[in-house]
């Protein structure tokens, strides 16, 4: 009886939410995004109070470098698509194509992260701004820094899902699993969004 | 698997059991004993500051360790008594209320429970590594920032970490209402208790994320140099007050929501009425929590925001009585006309009313911006949070605790001492705090360590720590009767009170499965229908059947460990980075076993149900 | 869920769902082409120079539509059985908008 959901094979229309368990999953994971929205509006909301409190240190416009920005954003956004490419394919049962989209994703937020540390790294050492230099300093790495650890968990939860699952296929007892972590995957991306207008757009246009 | 293993269990087979356990009914008796265990020492705590100010000029505490006993014991009965002891009655009955066999997560709802309780030691471990924090129980920047010692760090890791284990059991409780009702248990036939609890869970869900933030920006600042609120760097203090307020005023509804619906629960029980206004209530519990996010500013009145937002912020505030008063007029209209029985829930329902009503008027009079910045940090405001959240939130938790006791443990509590606890702790409560409004009044500021002679402070603050030695011996009254009753051990029926909810339904304690067939819920205050038009017992939706259980699991107990070890190596730093290390791998690795194990649960098989009893409250 | 016995049904209600996947799948693409196109506005107004009256409004609002997109057609908030996430989603950014809000206009000092 139990083990039913362990099967592979024959999956119904929208697998996440087949079994009690899975609709569960599905509802309390959009409850925690809708909490993580006030989460990252607390910390827009602490950066955007000391954007301009740089205190000596560099600022905003001295900085940030929006071609870089710019490529981290279609990165992500394509990231963002992919992993709807793999939910596509997991909703008509293809576990090997989801599989490869997915890892196509991983690879997008490989790159994506490597850039925001090159990033850091950079304004760190080319301009000295440390997290302690000001204010500013600090609600900025705070803030990015906040999402890049997003994406590292995210990358991580995919990654293991993916190892995980790899032999078995997909059943109703994964399916959930599998779409929970492309929400957060997506959240990731709305995060994003806000962070390159109000941080490094705004940042630009003062 | 099988039920009939629990029979003579030793105490490291009963550990063991409570250590793994994800059912909620034991998750309860664990909130239960964490949540009294801190009531008590935040009691403890309460008691050394009414000595301290028994006599003006008293040296009896440090002014130092005065500040740190009174930060505890505010952080203390927020987060480590008041909050535990309401998930511990909502962890009891809301999954029975509602006709479920089960929370939403199990094993979430145990990983809530393990955070809370490693964050509570964490914060109180403080006291024996050199001191708690001092900063005030809101620890408002820059004085938190400044704070010498560790004792602010312990209060930020410590919160946090018991922040996490809140916002999960918020998450598991509004799940579990969405989605695991029984059928026939539409929104509007929930007892009151699972709708207040169910919107005090939208509130948890959306004010804790501000502390989290808040507390992370304090712990940067403290112990990694951020500058949020250090002015010098460009730092501003008041980020913190609004972090802190925007979680800090919605967690008083939490609070007082579900203590609401305990009311709610126990005037229609015991006046033998259905509810009056079922719907205004729900509705009044709606906006009250709209209506609590955008309030927040009335604790910063004399902070400067101007008189623009501050007209705003009070004018909301003032709005929040509207609805309060909607409920406070339904449990009028609920009590008139009924067959009152004054049993000890009922009595806390009664000596409630009038005091909550008591702090609700004084919040009106702190509402007015311009009034406020006479009592503002004043014994005046400690008079009215006391008269709300003891008034309202503490009355409720006991009201519910004897109310649910016979559900919770099969047994009953000696009405006659429960009798002597209300009176004591009700004439105590009085004694205590309603001559503080006027010691506020006549300008004794809160938070003091002492006060000078000749003021014509010294005989209030007196009668005032009479009352509070009342309070504490109407506690000690509770307690004997609470060893008393679980040693006596006298069995009770499933529905001792002739209530008329479905947790009645079932026997006491309930069967770790709950109901042995899902129950088929014919309208509000089910059990009192079938008990009017049917023969008593509630009806069966489904054939009996399997029933699928989850596995008990040891993982929400590692995960929660980790964080705490963690904790000390983020604070100490140094060589203690290898701490942080070890936690956090204890954490992570916890975590990933979690994700990696496939946990199906199993079932109680048919024949062996077939061989208990009919499953009813009989 | 075992359905052995409908086979042929099942093939048929596989064929649906695919074809019915499939249309989904060309909103997203459209979606994204959308966000791309969105992101480049945003970043060519920073970059020309545009007034700031100008820029600052455009790009928030563009932000907020490519934010209702992801929302919507990529985490599927369009489809039925998304009523409570949606409420709670909408909450959140009630209480985001307040913070935000509080922080920006009465952060006194």
């Amino acid at each position: 009886m139990a083990e039913d959901v362990l099967k592979s094979g024959n999956l119904p229309e929208n697998p996440e939410r087949a079994t009690l368990e899975g609709r569960n999953k599905f509802m309390g994971f959009w409850f925690f995004l809708g909490g993580e929205t006030v989460l990252f509006a607390s910390l827009f909301g602490t950066y955007l109070a000391l954007r301009n409190s740089n205190a000596e240190g560099p600022a905003s416009e001295d900085i940030f470098g929006l071609g870089l920005v710019f490529i981290m954003t279609v990165l992500l956004l394509t990231s963002s698509l992919t992993s709807v490419y793999a939910m596509y394919h997991m909703k008509n049962n293809d576990f090997k194509k989801m599989q490869l989209w997915l890892g196509i994703t991983v690879v997008l937020g490989l790159a994506f992260l490597g850039m925001e540390i090159y990033e850091f790294y950079h304004y760190v050492h080319g301009y000295e701004f440390g997290y302690t230099t000001s204010a500013f300093s600090s609600a900025f790495y705070t803030l990015v820094g906040f999402h890049g650890g997003h994406v590292a968990f995210g990358l991580l939860w995919i990654v293991s899902l993916m190892i995980r699952n790899a032999k078995r296929g997909l059943n109703l007892y994964n399916t959930p699993k599998f779409y929970i972590a492309s929400l957060y995957w997506h959240f990731i991306d709305v995060v994003w969004v806000f962070i390159f207008t109000v941080v490094y757009l705004l940042g630009k246009v003062g | 698997m099988s039920t009939t293993a629990n029979q003579k269990a030793g105490i490291g087979s009963v550990l063991w059991d409570y250590l793994t356990t994800v059912d909620h009914k034991k998750i309860a008796i664990l909130y239960l004993i964490g949540g009294m265990f801190f009531f008590l020492v935040g009691g403890l705590q309460a008691m050394l500051i009414r000595i301290q100010l028994v006599v003006p000029e008293n040296e009896f505490l440090s002014a130092q360790f005065y500040n740190e006993v009174l930060t505890m014991h505010g952080t203390t009965m927020i987060f480590l008594a008041a909050m535990p002891l309401l998930f511990a009655l909502m962890n009891a009955v809301l999954p029975l209320q509602i006709g479920a066999r089960d929370v939403a997560f199990p094993f979430v709802n145990a990983l809530g429970f393990w955070l809370f309780f490693f964050g509570g030691i964490f914060l109180n471990i403080s006291w024996f590594t050199g001191g708690a924090p001092d900063a005030g129980w809101t620890a408002y920047a820059p004085l938190s920032v400044f704070s010498e010692g560790h004792g602010v760090d312990y209060y930020a890791i410590g919160l946090q970490i018991s922040g996490f284990g809140t916002l999960m059991a918020g998450i598991n409780f509004l799940v579990t209402v969405i989605n695991m009702r029984a059928p026939g248990m539409t929104y509007m036939r929930m007892p009151l208790f699972t709708w207040t609890s169910f919107i005090a869970s939208v509130l948890i869900l959306f004010a804790f994320p501000a502390l989290t933030v808040g507390l992370f920006l304090l712990t940067f600042d403290r112990l990694f140099g951020a500058n949020f609120f250090n002015p010098d760097m460009g730092g501003n203090a008041i980020i913190w007050e609004h972090l802190f307020w925007i979680f800090g005023h919605p967690e008083v509804y939490i609070l007082i929501l579900p203590a609401f619906g305990v009311f709610s629960e126990v005037i229609p029980a015991f006046a033998k009425k259905r509810l009056f206004g079922y719907s205004s209530m729900v509705f009044a519990t709606i906006l009250i929590a709209f209506l609590g996010f955008m309030v927040w500013a009335h604790h910063m009145f004399t902070v400067g925001l101007g008189p623009i937002a501050n007209s705003i912020f009070a004018v909301a505030t003032m709005a929040i009585a509207v609805p309060t008063g909607i409920k406070i007029f339904n449990w009028l209209f609920t009590l008139w006309g009924g067959q009152i029985r004054m049993t000890s829930p009922m009595v806390f329902a009664l000596g409630f009313i009038p005091t909550f009503t008591v702090g609700g008027m004084t919040g009106v009079m702190l509402a007015s911006a311009a009034a406020d910045f006479q009592y503002h940090d004043s014994y005046f405001v400690v008079a009215h949070f006391h008269y709300v959240i003891v008034g309202g939130v503490v009355l409720g938790i006991f009201a519910g605790l004897i109310y649910w006791w016979p559900k919770m443990f099969g047994t009953f509590l000696n009405e006659k001492l429960n009798h002597w606890f209300f009176w004591l702790f009700f004439i105590g409560f009085h004694l205590t705090f309603f001559l503080q409004h006027f010691l506020g009044l006549m300008g004794m500021p809160r938070r003091y360590w002492t006060f000078l002679e000749g003021q014509n402070l010294d005989l209030f603050n007196l009668i005032s720590t009479i009352g509070a030695f009342f309070m504490a011996i109407g506690t000690l009254v509770f307690l004997f009767n609470v060893v008393k009753t679980q040693l006596k051990g006298e069995k009770v029926s499933g529905d001792p009170w002739d209530a008329r909810t479905l947790e009645w339904s079932i026997p006491s304690p309930p069967p770790f499965y709950n109901f042995k067939q899902e129950p088929l819920v014919r309208g509000l205050d089910p059990l009192w229908i079938e008990k009017m038009q049917g023969n008593g017992k509630i009806q069966p939706a489904e054939p009996l059947g399997d029933i699928h259980m989850p596995n008990r699991s040891l993982t929400p107990f590692m995960i929660s460990l980790g964080l705490f070890i963690a904790g000390f190596g983020i604070m100490y730093q140094g060589g203690m980075w290898v701490l942080a290390g070890i936690g956090f791998a204890t954490t992570f690795g916890s975590m990933l076993y979690r994700s990696l194990k496939d946990d199906i649960g199993y079932h109680v098989h048919k024949e062996e149900l077939e061989e208990e009893g009919d499953g009813s409250n009989g | 869920m075992a359905d052995h016995t409908n086979s042929v049904e099942n093939t048929d209600k596989h064929e649906f769902y695919k074809k019915k996947h499939r249309e989904q799948m060309k909103h997203q693409v459209v979606t994204f082409v959308m966000m791309i196109a969105f992101t480049l506005i945003a970043f060519g107004l920073v970059i020309a120079e545009v007034s700031a009256m100008f820029t600052i409004p455009i790009i928030l609002v563009l932000a907020a539509v490519q934010v209702l997109f992801q929302l919507y057609y990529f985490m599927h908030m369009n489809e039925e059985g998304h009523q409570w996430p949606a409420v709670m989603i909408y909450s959140g950014i009630f209480a985001a908008v307040l913070t935000i809000l509080a922080l920006t206009t009465i952060t006194w000092w």
